[in-house]
């Protein structure tokens, strides 16, 4: 068992802490579920820029207002006397936004699209494509996601690592004021923040993903009429699936950044293998006192 | 100053992972997947199959969410051909629609040719709804009309029956193959659905040109293009592998799902 030898980690930048070895922290369900919860993402992600891009204007209520306005955010391009200007209204304020949203590509190919072809699946404008592809991961989100829930609640995961406790909770300060300074601990659990970030995405956001994304189906909305009303009309959830999108990409990139900032060979080696390489609290603490 | 250097290191790091992705996204390798006849493409389409199963469970005979009149905020918004240009339709429309026929034929113990007044004659049916269209927008609109479960009575649907297709007055596509014309298809838990009607009147007056007169249907639990405009005939098959290009719907055949409900 590698808990047992002391072994020589193959990352010359991660020094070895005085006291640390390696611990089995990510089972095999976590893992599996925690990659098709990656590529199922990537591909809504990109898929559902490619639906927003067919009438790229989000609204509240029921109804778009195309003869009363209910808009909160519209991309789009108008004719300026320079030429065609793509721009991003949201709620009320317009900004310039040309080779980024509205409008982009090279001068000589330019594109008139809310989001750029290599923000979405498939790169031209396609919207029957984009709705193939959009559900069916949406349908592996959904599997992956109950499957995991119903394990989780079985084995325990939920409870013992994911939601957050009443000292994670009092400990969120402190952690807070860690993260920003780069420092993390590494121990065999997740940290405050990380606990609650995990629960928001898992608990919250992907359910809240799903919840809204089944309030825009008129087919749902004759089966469960309450969904869509409960978010305030169909355009309202539509609206609110896109709000999510953007803080699951929030998510997404923090994630990211921090597996980077916190050793991506080890966080990688953990969340492929199983095993992470954590500091021993207990032991490091005692030197600590004996200095 | 060894933990800035560690620390601008991490952060290079990151940066690079983070650029690996973004260099990933941006490779049009991925249209590959969404080739249509392709297998990948094959794949990614059961999920329709899913969709339509789950859904046709879950959803079963209830009605779409009705609205009040307060809810009718703005004229329905037409979308698609808003204006058949065919000699056919131009001629009708000239005439007040006064000789139009609806046929209704295919698998049918009585094939029936019906004059509007014929179909206002019918009980009707009138509902607010929402309309979605697969682009993302709604808008909501009165609906009235004859349910489609009347006439096909009338025409006495036979057993094998499967599926209503509705062919259309309205050229979509111009090419070097030739002319397209509309066309739709639903099945027969849709077509017997007490709110799908064949629609008259929109807004309480007849139902304007670029919405679909004369007679436009209502499938009120799925998506726009599922309500075919400007029918002219509606036929019962068992099968719809000899309609358009095989998939049932001129949609369909362009690589939309051909059931709707999402």
């Amino acid at each position: 068992m590698p808990k047992a030898k002391p072994e020589i980690s193959p990352d010359a930048q991660e020094a070895p802490a005085p006291s640390s070895r390696l611990v089995y922290r990510q089972a095999l369900s976590t893992r599996v579920t925690h990659w098709l919860w990656a590529v199922s993402l990537f591909f809504l992600l990109m898929s559902g820029l490619q639906i927003f891009n067919a009438h790229p204007a989000l609204y509240l209520g029921h109804q778009s207002g195309f003869e009363f306005d209910n808009t909160v955010l519209r991309i789009g391009v108008e004719e300026a006397a320079t030429g065609p200007v793509g721009y991003t209204e949201l709620l009320g304020f317009r900004v310039e936004t040309t080779g980024f949203l509205g409008l982009s590509g090279g001068s000589g190919a330019q594109q008139a699209r809310a989001f750029s072809s290599w923000a979405t699946i498939p790169s031209g404008q396609d919207l029957a494509s984009g709705r193939v592809v959009h559900f069916f991961f949406a349908w592996l989100l959904c599997f992956t996601l109950l499957i995991w829930l119903l394990t989780s609640v079985a084995s325990g995961h939920l409870k013992r690592d994911i939601l957050p406790r009443r000292t994670d909770l009092a400990a969120l300060g402190a952690d807070m004021a860690d993260h920003l300074r780069l420092r993390f601990h590494r121990g065999r659990s997740y940290g405050p923040l990380q606990k609650l970030s995990y629960a928001l995405v898992l608990l919250v956001l992907l359910p809240l993903m799903i919840l809204t994304g089944l309030a825009m189906s008129p087919g749902m909305n004759a089966a469960v009429p309450f969904l869509a009303d409960m978010f305030g009309g169909r355009q309202t959830a539509r609206t609110l699936h896109f709000l999510g999108m953007a803080l699951i990409l929030l998510f997404f990139i923090v994630h990211i950044l921090m597996v980077a900032l916190a050793g991506p060979f080890n966080e990688m080696r953990s969340m492929i293998t199983g095993w992470y390489r954590a500091e021993d609290v207990r032991a490091s603490k005692r030197k600590g006192e004996s200095q | 100053m060894k933990n800035v250097s560690m620390s601008r290191r991490r952060f290079l790091t990151a940066s690079g992972v983070a650029g690996a992705g973004l260099l990933v996204s941006g490779c049009d390798a991925l249209d590959a997947i969404t080739q249509r006849g392709g297998h990948m493409r094959g794949i990614l389409e059961s999920a329709e199959w899913l969709t339509y199963r789950a859904q046709r469970l879950l959803v079963g005979e209830s009605l779409a969410q009705e609205f009040t009149e307060a809810d009718i905020r703005q004229p329905m918004r037409p979308n698609g051909v808003t204006h058949p240009q065919d000699a056919d339709y131009l001629d009708l429309q000239a005439a007040g629609f006064e000789s139009y026929r609806l046929a209704v034929e295919g698998l049918v113990e009585r094939p029936l040719s019906l004059s509007l007044g014929d179909v206002r004659a019918m009980p009707a049916r009138t509902q607010i709804t929402r309309h979605d269209c697969v682009e993302g927008w709604s808008c909501i609109a009165k609906w009235t009309g004859v349910p489609l479960a009347a006439v096909l009575d009338r025409a006495g649907v036979r057993r094998e029956a499967r599926f209503v297709v509705f062919h259309c007055f309205d050229t979509i596509e111009r090419s070097l193959a030739g002319e397209v014309k509309y066309y739709e298809s639903i099945d027969m838990i849709d077509a017997r659905h007490p709110q799908t009607i064949l629609a008259y009147g929109m807004n309480d007056t007849l139902l304007p040109i670029e919405n679909g007169a004369p007679l436009r249907v209502r499938v009120e639990r799925q998506l726009g293009y599922k309500m075919a405009k400007y029918i002219r005939r509606i036929e019962l098959v068992e099968n719809y592998v000899d309609i358009g290009e095989g998939r049932g719907s001129y949609w369909a055949d362009r690589g939309y799902e051909w059931y709707a409900g999402i």
